[in-house]
C-alpha cells in the first residue's frame, strides 16, 4: 500500500469519525464558512465606505484575497497533525507511537486529521476569485490561470512550512504557540492586500523573510497586468511561487532536527 | 493573616513565570494583528474623504481591541465544558450558591483574569512605547476628556457584565446540549457584531440603528467610541442604556432557561 | 546468533534543575543550570530467538528507557545494539516493520474506530498483504476471544477488552519481537490470567521473542524463565529466576496453627517470624533442616489443627534483592 493510497485510507477514516456526529460535523462546517464569509463581507463593506485602498479596487483585492484564502485553506485543512503536534504529539508522548510505525511522520501526520469543516475556508475563497474574476474586466487566459494556480500551490508550500515550523518548535517548547497565528492567520490578514499599501519595511519583511508576497503579490500583480505597481517586471510573478517551496525545504530541515532532538532526549 | 495569600500570589507568579514563552507569544501575536490592522486601515484613510471616526481614533480603536481581548466571549467557560463532557456538571447543583450566580461571578473573575494579564503589557506598548520612538500618530492615545474616561469607566465595566452573562448563556447551552460544540456559534456573532473585525461606525448608514442596538455592540464598539468622545452626551447615555438592557436581557434568559436545564442533568458514572 | 544483542548500552539525560521559590523562578529566566542522570550505565545482554524474558527493576531504574532504545525511538548515549542486524535508532523504518510494541498505558489505537477498522488501517500501514492478513487476524481474534468486540469503537471497552485488542493489533503484522511494558496494569484477575496464557502460547508455538517489563511478579512468575534486574541503570542481574531466589532468600516459610495456646513453641532449627494468637510462622534453613523434618518435630511436640509450607512471596524476594543492591526508586 503505498504513501497515497493509504494518505486516503486515513482520510476515509477520518470523514467516518467526523460524520458520526452529523450536525456537530454541518455546524462546524457552517460556522467556519459563515465567519470566513462575514470576513469577506467586512472586507466589501470597508469598499463600500472607501471604495478605493491607494488605488486597488474591490475586485482586485478580492483576486488576493481568493489566492491567499484558498492556499491557507487547503493547507490548514492537510496539516492539522502538525498544527495541533505540540499538544497531541509531543505532550502526550504519541510521538512515540509515530515513530513506531514502518512509515514516515509525515504521511502519518498528515494523515492524523484532515480538516473538512475547513473545507469552508477553501469555499470562501473560491467564492472570493469567482467575484473577482467576475467583476475584473480582464483577458483571461490559460497562462493566467495556471498562474493563479501555480500561486495558490506556492502559498499552499508556504503556510504549510509555516505550520511545519511550528510544529519543530513544540519539540522544545511542547505547547503549541500562539505566535504562529501571526504568520498563518496574520499572513492572511497581510497577504490579502497588495503590499505597496505597506511601508517599505513590512514589504521587505513579506518578501524576503517569510515570502508571502512572493506568493501571493507578485504573481496576483502579474495575472492583473499592475506588476509596474509592484515594481517588478511581469516574469517575476511567475518565479517567485517557488520561493514556498525553497521555504518548505528549509522548514523540513529543521523538522529532521527536531526530530533528532526528539529521539535523543526522549519523552 | 496576610500570609496565605501572599503564598498564593506568589506560587501564582511563579506558575506565570512557568509559562513566560506561551504569555510572551500571545502578546507579541496581538502586537501584530494590531499593527496589520492599522497599517492597513492608514493605506484605506490615505487620501479618503472625511469618515464618521478619524484615523487616529481607528489607531486607538484597535489597540485598545487587542488589549481588551480578554473581554470578549469567544466559548463557553472550560471548567464547565470539562464538566459537562464528563459528566460531571451535575455538581455545580451540589454547591449552596445560587448556580447562575456562581457562573456568572466565574465568567467575571475569568474575564478580570485573562484582560489584566494582557492589558498592562499591550498599554506599556501601544500607549507609552510608541510616541516614545516617536510613532506618536501610531498609538493607543488617551480619553480625549475626563468625563470621557469616567463614562468609559462605567461603560466597560457593563461590558464585562455584558460578556459574562453572555458566556453564562453558552454555558447553559453547552450543559443542555451536553457538548462543548454548543457554542461554536459564539465566534460567529461576537466577531462581526461587537466591531472587532470593522468598527461598526464604519459600516453602512443604513445598518446604523441595528448595529447600534444588537448586543454585542457593547462588547467593543459602545465602549471604545464612548472613550474617544465619538459618542457624547445623549450618544453615551444611549449606550450605556443599550448596554443596560442586554445585561438584564441576557441575565433574565439565562435565568429562566438555566431552571429549565437543570431540572434535567443527571449525575454520570464512568 | 543473538536475536538481540546490546552492548555497553548508556543513556545519559540532561535535565534543567530550577531553584525553588520566586528568586529561582527569577534567575531561571536568566541561567539554565543543567543536571546530568545516568538512566542506563554500560547494559550488555543478548537475547536468542524465541526467548522469553522477564524485565524488572524498581521504578525509574531504566527499564522503560532499555525498551525505548531497542524499539528505536531512542537513541542511546553510547554503546551498541543490534536487531536482526538491524541498529533500531538509524534504520527506524525497517526496524519498526519487525517488532510490535505494546505499552501498557497507552493505545496504538483510533479512538473512535471500531476495532476492526483500525485493525484495517493498520494492516494499510503495515503493508501486510489481505491474505495473509485476514488469516493472521482471524487467529490472533480468536485466540483473545475478542470476536464480538471488532464493531465496537475503542472508547466504548472496558480495560480488559482494550488491552486484548491492543495486543492483537500488535501483532497483526506478524512481528518477530514483541515488546510488552506494563501490559497486566490495571486489568481486573481473570483478564491478567488470559493474558498470561495468551503470551505464553505465543511464545512457545509461534516462537515470538518477548521482552516483558513488569512490575507484577506474578506475570514474572507465570511467564518469565530468564529474568534482567536493572537497578540505578545497572544490570545487577541477568539470570533464570530460581538462580536468583535461591541466592537471594532461599529461606521457606512454615504456617502452623497450634490446638491450644500452651507456653512454648520454640523449635528447634526454625525461627519465629511472627504471632497471631495459635497462629505462628516460622522461618527456617531448606540446605539445613529438611520441612519433614521440622514437621514431626512440632507435630511430637504439640496438638496441630494446620500446617503448610510456602516460599517467601516473589514480591520479598525481589525486595530483598533490591535492597542487598542498593537498588531504589528514583
Amino acid at each position: 500500500m503505498n504513501a497515497l493510497s493509504l494518505y486516503l485510507s486515513y482520510l476515509r477514516n477520518c470523514l467516518r469519525a467526523q460524520m458520526l456526529y452529523p450536525t456537530a460535523f454541518l455546524l462546524r462546517f457552517g460556522s467556519q464558512f459563515v465567519i470566513t464569509i462575514t470576513e469577506f463581507g467586512g472586507l466589501y463593506a470597508l469598499f463600500l465606505r472607501f471604495s478605493h485602498i491607494r488605488g486597488w479596487t474591490f475586485p482586485e483585492i478580492a483576486l488576493f484575497y481568493g489566492v491567499v484564502s484558498v492556499a491557507f485553506a487547503v493547507a490548514d485543512s492537510t496539516c492539522r497533525g502538525f498544527d495541533m503536534f505540540g499538544p497531541q504529539f509531543v505532550k502526550t508522548g504519541h510521538f512515540d507511537r509515530v515513530l513506531l510505525r514502518p512509515r514516515t511522520a509525515t504521511l502519518q501526520l498528515m494523515g492524523f486529521e484532515f480538516g473538512f469543516t475547513s473545507l469552508g475556508r477553501v469555499i470562501q475563497g473560491l467564492v472570493a476569485l469567482a467575484i473577482a474574476i467576475g467583476l475584473l474586466h480582464l483577458d483571461w487566459s490559460v497562462g493566467k490561470a495556471v498562474l493563479l494556480i501555480w500561486a495558490m500551490a506556492g502559498g499552499f508550500a508556504l503556510f504549510f512550512a509555516i505550520l511545519l515550523l511550528q510544529a519543530t518548535l513544540s519539540f522544545w517548547t511542547v505547547e503549541s504557540l500562539e505566535i504562529v497565528n501571526t504568520l498563518t492567520y496574520g499572513g492572511i490578514e497581510a497577504a490579502q492586500y497588495p503590499l505597496d499599501i505597506y511601508a517599505n519595511w513590512f514589504r521587505k519583511f513579506l518578501t524576503f523573510v517569510v515570502p508571502l508576497g512572493c506568493v501571493v503579490y507578485f504573481p496576483v500583480a502579474a495575472v492583473l497586468g499592475r506588476s509596474e505597481a509592484a515594481g517588478v517586471a511581469p516574469w517575476v510573478g511567475a518565479i517567485t511561487p517557488l520561493a514556498g517551496f525553497l521555504f518548505l525545504l528549509v522548514a523540513f530541515s529543521a523538522w529532521r532536527v527536531g526530530v533528532r532532538h526528539y529521539t535523543s532526549t526522549g519523552s | 493573616m496576610a500570609l496565605p495569600y501572599l503564598a498564593i500570589l506568589r506560587a501564582r507568579f511563579v506558575l506565570m513565570l512557568q509559562y513566560r514563552a506561551a504569555a510572551f507569544a500571545g502578546f507579541a501575536t496581538q502586537c501584530w494583528w494590531g499593527a496589520i490592522k492599522i497599517m492597513v486601515m492608514a493605506a484605506f484613510y490615505a487620501g479618503a474623504a472625511h469618515q464618521p471616526i478619524t484615523l487616529a481614533q481607528v489607531i486607538t480603536y484597535t489597540w485598545l481591541g487587542q488589549g481588551l481581548l480578554g473581554l470578549l466571549p469567544w466559548q463557553a467557560d472550560a471548567e464547565i465544558s470539562e464538566a459537562v463532557e464528563t459528566g460531571n456538571v451535575a455538581y455545580e447543583r451540589l454547591r449552596p450558591v445560587d448556580t447562575h450566580t456562581l457562573w456568572l461571578a466565574r465568567a467575571i473573575a475569568a474575564r478580570a483574569a485573562n484582560t489584566s494579564l494582557r492589558v498592562i503589557p499591550m498599554f506599556v506598548v501601544a500607549a507609552i512605547l510608541l510616541p516614545l520612538v516617536g510613532l506618536g500618530a501610531w498609538s493607543w492615545h488617551m480619553p480625549s476628556t475626563a468625563s470621557a474616561a469616567a463614562l468609559f469607566a462605567l461603560s466597560i465595566s457593563l461590558t464585562v457584565l455584558l460578556s459574562s452573562s453572555f458566556t453564562v448563556l453558552l454555558n447553559i447551552a453547552v450543559t443542555a446540549l451536553k457538548t462543548r460544540r454548543a457554542a461554536n456559534l459564539a465566534p460567529v456573532l461576537v466577531s462581526p457584531l461587537s466591531g472587532m473585525i470593522v468598527p461598526l461606525v464604519l459600516m453602512p448608514a443604513w445598518s446604523q440603528p441595528f448595529l447600534f442596538w444588537q448586543p454585542f455592540a457593547g462588547l467593543v464598539d459602545i465602549p471604545y467610541r464612548i472613550y474617544f468622545a465619538n459618542l457624547t452626551g445623549a450618544g453615551a447615555l444611549a449606550g450605556i442604556v443599550a448596554q443596560l438592557i442586554w445585561v438584564v436581557g441576557f441575565i433574565v434568559i439565562g435565568r429562566a432557561w438555566m431552571a429549565r436545564v437543570m431540572a434535567r442533568v443527571d449525575m454520570q458514572g464512568s | 546468533m543473538a536475536q538481540i544483542n546490546v552492548e555497553n548500552l548508556s543513556k545519559t539525560y540532561r535535565v534543567a534543575m530550577r531553584d525553588p521559590g520566586l528568586g529561582g523562578a527569577l534567575r531561571g529566566l536568566f541561567q539554565r543550570r543543567v543536571r546530568e542522570i545516568a538512566a542506563l550505565d554500560n547494559v550488555s545482554f543478548s537475547l536468542a530467538r524465541g526467548e522469553l524474558l522477564g524485565f524488572i527493576g524498581p521504578n525509574g531504574a531504566g527499564k522503560s528507557t532499555t525498551i525505548k532504545i531497542l524499539s528505536g525511538i531512542l537513541r542511546p548515549t553510547s554503546g551498541r545494539c543490534e536487531v536482526d542486524g538491524l541498529v533500531p535508532w538509524e534504520q527506524r523504518i525497517a526496524h519498526v516493520a519487525r517488532i510490535g510494541v505494546v505499552f501498557g498505558q497507552r493505545t496504538q489505537l483510533w479512538w473512535d474506530l471500531p476495532i476492526v477498522e483500525s485493525f484495517e488501517l493498520l494492516r494499510d500501514i503495515y503493508r501486510v498483504d489481505a491474505v495473509q492478513f485476514a488469516k493472521t487476524r482471524d487467529r490472533l481474534v480468536e485466540m483473545l476471544k475478542i470476536a464480538p468486540l471488532l464493531d465496537t469503537p475503542l472508547r466504548q471497552l472496558s480495560l480488559g477488552q482494550r488491552m486484548r485488542c491492543e495486543i492483537a493489533a500488535a501483532l497483526l503484522h506478524a512481528p518477530a519481537i514483541l515488546f510488552l511494558d506494563e501490559p497486566t496494569i490495571g486489568l481486573d484477575a481473570v483478564s491478567k490470567l488470559a493474558l498470561r496464557e495468551f503470551v505464553k502460547d505465543l511464545n512457545r508455538t509461534d516462537g515470538v521473542t518477548v521482552i516483558l517489563t513488569t512490575h507484577d511478579m506474578h506475570d514474572i512468575e507465570a511467564l518469565a524463565k530468564r529474568v534482567i534486574i536493572i537497578g540505578n541503570g545497572k544490570l545487577l542481574r541477568d539470570s533464570s529466576f530460581e538462580s536468583m531466589r535461591s541466592e537471594v532468600l532461599a529461606e521457606r516459610r512454615l504456617f502452623v496453627d497450634f490446638a491450644s495456646d500452651n507456653g512454648d513453641i520454640a523449635i528447634d532449627g526454625a525461627t519465629i517470624r511472627a504471632r497471631d494468637g495459635r497462629s505462628v510462622e516460622y522461618a527456617f534453613d531448606p540446605a539445613r533442616t529438611a520441612a519433614h523434618a521440622l514437621i514431626s518435630r512440632i507435630a511430637a511436640a504439640h496438638d496441630v489443627v494446620d500446617i503448610r509450607v510456602e516460599d517467601p512471596k516473589i514480591e520479598e524476594v525481589i525486595a530483598r534483592f533490591y535492597a542487598l543492591h542498593g537498588a531504589v526508586e528514583s
